[in-house]
């Protein structure tokens, strides 16, 4: 991991959008979690860069901002896919047939667990509940849920996304 | 504040309101065992080992941060509290590395106390899952082993609000959690100062000091002579160090012990220190004659030194070009003395013993080789020498004294305060005062710069010209006072800056501090400092030796190159 998350990706402008975002709350620590949401619209990821601005912009150290973002799992430091396919792991969705939606995914774009493609569009991660139980096995590709899944309408909605068809 | 009556274990106790139950326990000398709990830190209740029986709490509760009340009562020891603190005790030790006996923490480490009182003699229960994350040791002060860490967070609040530098974060959540540098980074490439205040509170082995004691070993079997220096504060920390009683001072037996360690020349650090004042003083008088930049701030602190550059890197120039005693002398060691006692200074090994871990740092700064080599090879905190001590098999109680080996082992009153806060501007003053006025001063005790205070300010006359004068220490009144400096409203002329709490006797080489500890060794700084007989820089005979036989005068083209040093901008760290 040390490497990886090293990065000083971020375009110029994307950082002085990020910049105008935090000016809004200077010394407001507790907007902090509206300015990362906003933020995040516009950059790839909360690179070294983008926390310098926050902090700097908001009146908070760099450090906060980090730990900030890495305690919550919606939040990356690392850059992601265009698309952030987020499968439950919870038992439900396990007894309802996660694992063939599982296949499905890692079938149609050879990318495992925690795994970025080649193409730097698709991320696939595990999550928590989606609270969608009663439609399992659900899974959410960036902020859109899929419910009532099976190994061959996955694929064909993997597909979908990999056509840019949504 | 009204008193609150309540029982601990049985007994009855009448504290003030407000009172933890840790405290009011303490009291009675009762001893609740804590693991996250500093005593000159906030409460951070996150270990659970402080858990007591509080009546009317369905749950045990914290003795650190629950409150007393009136009619409570406590049970400290009873078989569910000593069942739930061995449970707890046991869930962290499943995350954490059980190589005690390699740990350079061992035998100081407060989890292993614990574990010792809490007589833990099974096997952990739970599967040891350790983190396997890699030990960090590119700072040539402190080694960071995040596998070590049990997240009690009091690095971090020194790092972030007595230091307000910053550098440690924790990161992730839950079972993930661990304290690093952000963005996965070393500690070389962050805004480290290497104060190592955070090692001094970490309770585990996670932040270590950067053993160099090897290198004097093989210093000594290639055959090098060897010089040391010792620093102000180090004879009043040692025996600490080894066990005594803190503010023990063991000037003689420390230089016994040295030379006993195959040192070949023991020189104090005080000398140094008589010289930095007379550079520095005269500097001050230059630029208060010539309207130099003011004020002028000391540049002693190597921690001071990177923070000032780093953070406030346009002020660089209110900086005192003088180097640091340890440099100072560094670089007297491998010109004059070598030459003077035919020493190649290629087969001379020059070391510092010093109370600070950014000392470690500041011998290897690029700069510092102005005798044409490294100016000091190797700089060793004082509990590294007492490991040395140690391994050497020396009873340091028991030694004979010896005095500090001549030509430069005559050191003033006023180099010797330079240990604590407030020290460095008093050594100054008393210089300053009689050069200027050319009168004696009666009283040489400025006590309005002594003490604990974060900023301390005075007021002194010098033959009709007021000076004003400010002392801060941490480095977040550093901060404060460079934030008046930037916006103009900083009227000094002169202001001394220590990054450690309390001065160098607080700093982080020295055995582990706390404020009681930190108030004996300064009284005992000031003590030596009545007892000597030379108490000015200016009436140093060796010093006075020096400027004559080699150096001319102080601010001379000689001084200026061997003592005086220049600054850089850091500032890119911060901007990544």
């Amino acid at each position: 991991m040390k490497q990886e998350i090293y990065s000083h990706t971020t375009s110029q402008s994307a950082l002085v959008r990020v910049a105008e975002i935090s000016a809004r709350y200077r010394n407001r620590p507790d907007k902090l979690m509206d300015v990362i949401l906003a933020v995040q619209k516009v950059v790839p990821s909360m690179a070294e860069d983008v926390a310098a601005v926050i902090a700097r912009e908001m009146g908070l150290m760099q450090n906060e901002v980090y730990s900030f973002i890495t305690f919550y799992g919606l939040l990356s430091v690392k850059e992601k896919g265009k698309y952030i396919i987020r499968m439950c792991n919870n038992a439900p969705c396990h007894v309802r047939g996660a694992r063939a939606v599982m296949d499905a995914i890692s079938d149609t774009l050879k990318i495992g667990v925690g795994e970025t493609t080649q193409d730097r569009r698709f991320t696939v991660e595990l999550c928590p509940c989606l609270g969608i139980c009663d439609v399992s096995p659900a899974i959410m590709i960036n902020d859109k849920t899929y419910g009532n899944l099976t190994y061959d309408s996955t694929q064909a909605l993997i597909k979908r996304y990999i056509r840019e068809d949504v | 504040m009204a008193n609150v009556k309540l029982t601990i274990d049985s007994i009855a106790v009448e504290v003030p309101e407000g009172t933890t139950i840790l405290q009011a326990a303490k009291s009675l000398n009762i001893n609740i065992p804590t693991l996250c709990y500093h005593e000159d830190q906030k409460v951070k209740a996150n270990c659970r080992i402080c858990v007591v029986e509080v009546n009317g709490q369905k749950l045990l509760q914290t003795a650190c941060s629950f409150p007393v009340a009136d009619g409570m009562t406590v049970v400290t020891n009873s078989p569910r509290v000593i069942r739930a603190r061995r449970n707890t005790l046991e869930l962290i030790l499943a995350h954490h590395p059980l190589d005690c006996l390699t740990c350079q923490k061992n035998n100081s480490c407060e989890l292993q106390n614990i574990a010792k009182e809490l007589n833990m003699s099974k096997p952990v229960r739970y599967e040891v899952a350790s983190r396997n994350l890699p030990i960090d040791s590119s700072s040539p002060s402190i080694v960071h082993d995040p596998n070590k860490c049990i997240v009690c967070g009091r690095c971090l609040e020194v790092c972030n609000e007595v230091q307000t530098v910053g550098v440690l974060a924790k990161e992730g959540r839950s079972f993930d959690v661990v304290v690093n540098p952000p963005y996965g980074k070393v500690f070389a490439d962050t805004a480290c100062v290497n104060c190592g205040q955070c090692m001094q509170v970490c309770p585990v082995g996670a932040l270590t000091i950067h053993d160099d004691t090897t290198d004097i070993y093989m210093a000594q079997e290639a055959g090098k002579t060897l010089a040391v220096q010792v620093a102000p504060s180090v004879r009043t920390t040692i025996a600490e160090a080894l066990g005594e009683e803190p503010g023990t001072v063991s000037t003689g037996r420390l230089v016994t012990a040295l030379k006993r360690l195959g040192f070949h020349y023991v020189f104090d650090t005080d000398f140094s220190a008589d010289l930095t004042i007379m550079e520095e003083g005269n500097e001050l008088l230059h630029r208060l004659n010539t309207g130099g930049v003011l004020p002028m701030i000391t540049s002693c602190c190597p921690a001071w030194v990177k923070f000032c550059e780093t953070f406030y890197p346009q002020y660089v120039k209110h900086l005192s070009s003088a180097k640091s005693p340890q440099q100072m002398f560094g670089a007297v060691i491998k010109t004059f003395f070598a030459e003077r006692n035919q020493i190649d200074p290629q087969s001379l090994f020059s070391v510092s013993v010093m109370p600070c871990t950014a000392k470690k740092y500041e011998c290897k700064r690029y700069e510092m080789n102005d005798s044409g080599y490294q100016d000091v090879d190797v700089a060793l905190t004082v509990q590294e020498l007492a490991w040395m001590i140690r391994t050497a098999g020396i009873d340091f109680k028991t030694l004979p004294e010896t005095p500090f080996d001549s030509p430069f082992g005559l050191g003033s009153g006023a180099g010797e305060i330079f240990a604590a806060t407030g020290g460095v501007m008093e050594a100054a003053l008393r210089t300053v005062y009689e050069v200027v006025t050319g009168q004696t001063l009666e009283s040489l005790d400025f006590h309005a710069v002594r003490g604990v205070e974060g900023l301390k300010e005075a007021e002194v006359n010098l033959a009709g010209t007021i000076v004003k004068v400010a002392v801060v220490h941490t480095l977040s009144q550093a901060r404060a006072i460079m934030e008046r400096v930037a916006a103009g409203t900083a009227d000094y002329h002169f202001i001394e800056v220590m990054a450690c709490p309390g001065g160098c006797i607080g700093g982080a080489g020295n055995p582990i501090r706390s404020w009681k500890k930190v108030l004996r060794r300064t009284a005992s700084v000031y003590d030596v400092d009545r007892k000597l007989p030379v108490r000015k820089s200016h009436e140093n005979k060796e010093v006075r030796v020096l400027y004559q036989d080699y150096l001319g005068a102080p601010l001379s083209e000689k001084s200026e190159h061997l003592l005086h040093t220049k600054y850089i901008n850091r500032q890119d760290i911060l901007r990544l």
